[in-house]
């Protein structure tokens, strides 16, 4: 029974929010309680990875007390690591070898894009569908024959033979992003370039690099992070202390035999893992703007 | 400033097609020159062909008294508009304009009078530190020609230019161009499919069919003498209408419709018509030489009655709508003449306006 004044005018209860509103509402909260799962599951390795790093040996070879807490907090495994000589070594390797493929790999990358997605000669279809289909070959099953191609160089056990092979792996996609990026680009802005006087060199500097920097900066993240996560090519061709990259450094440091240092293991993984964190958390909009250009214009 | 010459000019593509089939055009020094007709005949493919951004697969391109065939865009010394502005998104307005200046070195105090008096007369001065996605439509295309008119280049090339803008602005935008071209005379080519454009811009209109020039000649001429029926009927709007018709002689030169109506020539066309004699043709008469009839006809005039199917009337005038024998017409009629569906109009056709054309070659005669 509807509620009635005393002018037994009937009054409608109305809702604060429309039925749209509603299901729009429920689907915001269904969404929030999908995505927290997630989260957990992606945020209790680092977190568990942290709590470690901050405990003495003695804390974590403890029987009593929470694990997922610090009881006593202390900063020695990251003091001890940062004045360790070769985990600073190590540190080094990774910083050099990350610049100089991030440096050639993008360099590659945006003239082979450019000259695919703009020039227009013959082929240029079935090479860029060609570049796509090498990145699909897994690095795992190439790591013994280039064995024998890298040993024919003299590079084995050498750390710059992480900047030769380390390209070949992030090439292929950076040019794949950069092809969808610049083909976006319409067509007439190159045409308008080449009719106020520019050359194709200067086409590409001065106005499909500034134009495409989302695609651009995607590309140097995700180039950024074969080179620095890359373990399986360290571990394959680099042996002695002084080569090896930060990856397989504290692997080979800091187990020795079956003794495994925890405490020290977590804190050198939270000083690898800080330098792609920053680079993440600053370039974020760019990268997401940069996957999902690619994605539909590719 | 430069005249262009466009010298048997073909352009095919893989697979044999083509898109050009061979035109001649000389276009002069100052002129305004129109390239109108349907989509894909030819017409933004000749404008590329003249900038130089597709290859000439035979004939020759001449821009003031060179061969320019292997000549790069960049050395054309021609600007161009394009339909969807092309403007570089991350510089501003007064860069964009500058940008052809500063590539080919000018000293910066002359690159700043250019881009400043281009501005003042497109009346963009303010929006100078602008970015593009700042401006709407019709600015963006003010700041496209400012940075064709910035280099004082010897053709201006506009591919469309008006297409993506909405009705009005398009109309405004017309009358600027018109502007523009009265102060700065260049030889320009321009590129529409909108024979109203086509019309109100021109010096001279080429109408341009699968590859072929079917005409060229001053918006006038090609409105009351076109050559071809594609012509006749490309031009003007409403559309030129076309009956079925046959020239027979019965006490005088008459075309008879195929309901029987039969319709004397008028007297100066006799000689025109006379060897057609027998022959089927189309008639094609404009809507505007067919309105409502008067007291008193002039010479020449022929009536006829319209059963109406539609009106539409348009304020400074109503069309109307109706059927000759099964095939659709459109009279235009004055505004106050009541009538409405199903109704019978009387109509006044005036011959002395009349086209014939010979059907086995699409030609007027």
């Amino acid at each position: 029974m509807s509620a009635t004044t005393a002018n037994n005018v009937p009054v409608v209860k109305k809702s604060k929010l429309g039925s749209l509103e509603r299901q729009r509402l429920w689907s915001v909260r269904g969404s929030f309680a999908a995505l927290s799962v997630f989260v957990v599951i992606f945020l209790i390795p680092p977190f568990y990875m942290i709590m470690t790093s901050l405990k003495s040996s003695a804390e974590i070879s403890a029987q009593k007390g929470n694990p997922w807490i610090v009881q006593n907090p202390t900063l020695d495994n990251f003091i001890h690591l940062a004045t360790d000589a070769s985990f600073q070594r190590y540190f080094l390797n990774s910083v050099w070898v990350t610049a100089l493929v991030v440096v050639l790999s993008m360099t590659i990358a945006i003239l082979a894009a450019f000259s695919l997605s703009r020039m227009g000669f013959k082929g240029a279809t079935v090479l860029s569908t060609g570049v796509f289909l090498t990145y699909l070959v897994p690095p795992s099953l190439l790591f013994i024959p280039l064995f024998q191609i890298v040993g024919s160089l003299g590079l084995i056990n050498n750390t710059w033979v992480l900047v030769l092979l380390f390209p070949t792996l992030a090439v292929p996609f950076c040019t794949w992003i950069m092809i969808g990026y610049f083909n976006s680009i319409p067509k007439e802005l190159d045409e308008a370039a080449l009719i106020d006087g520019a050359s194709y060199p200067q086409i590409l500097i001065l106005i499909f690099i500034p134009v495409a920097l989302p695609g651009i900066i995607a590309a140097t993240i995700f180039a950024f992070t074969v080179a620095w996560g890359g373990f399986l090519y360290p571990l394959a061709y680099l042996y002695s202390s002084d080569q090896a990259t930060l990856t397989v450094g504290i692997v080979r440091e800091l187990i020795r035999g079956d003794v495994f240092a925890w405490g020290m293991i977590m804190a050198a993984c939270v000083m690898a893992a800080a330098p792609p964190v920053i680079v993440y958390t600053f370039l974020m909009d760019y990268y997401v703007a940069g996957l999902t250009a690619g994605a539909t214009k590719g | 400033m430069a005249n262009v010459s466009i010298r048997k000019v073909v352009k095919a593509y893989e697979g044999d097609v083509q898109a050009v089939k061979g035109i001649d055009l000389e276009i002069n020094d100052h002129e305004f020159v129109v390239l109108v007709g349907p989509s894909g005949c030819g017409k933004s493919t000749t404008l590329r062909m003249i900038a130089g951004l597709e290859e000439i697969t035979a004939g020759e391109i001449w821009i003031g008294g060179d061969v320019v065939n292997d000549v790069p865009p960049r050395d054309r010394d021609i600007a161009m508009v394009f339909q969807n502005y092309a403007l570089y998104p991350h510089m501003s307005v007064f860069e964009n304009m500058a940008f052809g200046l500063k590539l080919r070195k000018f000293p910066k105090d002359e690159i700043k009078r250019r881009v400043d008096d281009a501005a003042k007369m497109l009346d963009i001065q303010m929006l100078l530190d602008r970015k593009p996605k700042a401006l709407s439509g019709g600015q963006r295309q003010r700041v496209a020609m400012g940075r064709a008119i910035v280099r004082n280049p010897k053709v201006f090339l506009f591919d469309e230019p008006l297409s993506n803008l909405d009705a009005k602005l398009r109309v405004q935008m017309r009358t600027e161009i018109k502007k523009v071209h009265q102060l700065v005379p260049t030889t320009t080519v321009y590129v529409t499919h909108d024979q109203i454009e086509a019309m109100t811009l021109a010096d001279r209109v080429v109408v341009m069919n699968h590859g072929i020039i079917e005409q060229v000649g001053a918006p006038q001429e090609l409105y009351h003498n076109p050559q071809t029926r594609f012509v006749a009927g490309f031009i003007g709007s409403p559309a030129m209408n076309f009956l079925p018709c046959q020239v027979i002689d019965e006490g005088g030169l008459k075309v008879q419709l195929a309901d029987g109506t039969k319709m004397a020539i008028p007297a100066a066309r006799v000689d025109r018509y006379g060897p057609f004699k027998g022959q089927k043709m189309t008639l094609g008469i404009r809507p505007e030489h067919m309105t409502e009839t008067h007291d008193s006809e002039k010479p020449g005039v022929q009536l006829m009655n319209a059963n109406v199917d539609v009106i539409e009337p348009m304020g400074m005038e109503t069309l109307v709508h109706h059927f000759v024998d099964g095939v659709a017409v459109c009279s235009r009629i004055d505004p106050n003449v009541q009538t409405g569906p199903g109704q019978i109009l009387p109509l006044a056709i005036d011959m002395n306006n009349m086209h014939l054309v010979e059907d086995a070659s699409n030609r007027v005669v």
